[in-house]
């Protein structure tokens, strides 16, 4: 391509040098925001960390066996998983140009998705009611940490669903919108994978200890 | 992009990576595998079955590694040729990292733990 010499003042040439391979827009998104999830499971990863090293400091406080009610948290598990396949059928009517589908997808994804912050806040209130607070032990402290920091990443999750309703409710399935919804479909997933880690380390391990 | 750039990339296999691989069939597949693999380690825990706590708790990890397995495959569609490998590179890099301050964290702590005097020691030395 052409590189253009413009003498300046100072009779420095300066030089423009044009990207001889212009990529098309958002060539490079999906990727990016992958690495945005790796560097999001970093600091799950040092959560869980975290919850491993103080997860059996309970300062003569309340247990996992004494707080956790492993039916609510096979519901809320089975809300999540529930949200990940509607959010997999949201992905595969917007490849079919399906407007109305993939919205009422979108809408049950979020609803399965509010049901799940639902029953969590519910075990938190029920948890802090009995004395269970952050504050009570470490254990409870890296519990409320890790258990709270993915319950806001699906609370993000839902803002970002009910965003792009709106914008595919306004524009339409156009270009941007998709890419869009692909990268919420990667976050939501992901955060469902991190959810394994968590009823499995957290609860289930937990009540066995 | 109006969708005749798009025709026009097509070529460009960047754009579809994404999404090449969703199928129904997929996510169905993933899905019943997910519930099996979740239901599992519930019963298992719930029930009591297996005789010693250790054998549990190995065994629900392991369901629980299969599943994120079945997660990356069928719901995030990982796999070695997306973003022309890159995005299994960050993967494993992640994963480096994550098992180098997981087992270091936990390997640390315990030794600082074990190697700490107990109270009760202490309050006998004055």
């Amino acid at each position: 391509m052409t590189v253009a010499v413009n003498p300046t003042q100072t009779g420095e040439p300066v030089f423009y040098l044009a990207d001889e391979h212009p990529h098309p827009e958002g060539y490079s998104t999906s990727l990016g925001f992958w690495i945005y999830l790796m560097s999001d499971c970093l600091i799950f990863a040092m959560l869980f960390a975290a919850f491993g090293v103080l997860g059996a400091n309970y300062a003569a406080g309340p247990a996992p066996k004494d707080l956790f009610d492993l039916n609510l948290v096979a519901v809320n598990t089975s809300m999540l998983l529930l949200s990940s396949i509607t959010y997999g059928f949201a992905m595969l009517t917007m490849q079919q140009n399906k407007v109305a589908q993939t919205q009422m997808w979108l809408l049950i994804t979020g609803l399965f998705g509010a049901a799940f912050i639902g029953i969590e806040l519910t075990e938190f209130t029920h948890m802090i009611h009995e004395g269970a607070t952050p504050q009570r032990s470490a254990f409870l402290s890296a519990f409320f940490t890790l258990v709270g920091t993915h319950g806001l990443h699906v609370s993000c999750g839902l803002i970002w669903l009910v965003t792009l309703m709106i914008q595919v409710w306004r524009f339409g399935l156009i270009e941007a919108n998709r890419r869009r919804l692909m990268c919420l479909s990667m976050f939501w997933h992901f955060l469902d994978v991190v959810w394994i880690g968590v009823f499995t380390f957290v609860y289930l391990l937990g009540v066995l200890r | 992009m109006s969708t005749d750039s798009h025709a026009a990339h097509a070529g460009d296999h960047h754009l579809d990576d994404g999404h090449a691989h969703s199928t129904f069939s997929g996510y169905m597949l993933g899905f019943v595998l997910s519930v099996v693999l979740t239901a599992i380690p519930f019963w298992l825990v719930m029930s009591g079955t297996l005789p010693s706590k250790q054998i549990t708790a190995l065994v629900i990890m392991a369901f629980a590694v299969v599943q994120i397995v079945v997660h990356m495959i069928y719901f995030l569609h990982m796999s070695p040729k997306s973003e022309n490998g890159w995005s299994m590179m960050a993967l494993i890099f992640t994963i480096v990292m994550v098992v180098i301050a997981l087992s270091g964290s936990l390997w640390v702590m315990n030794h600082l733990n074990s190697n700490m005097m107990p109270i009760h020691e202490m309050t006998g030395m004055k």
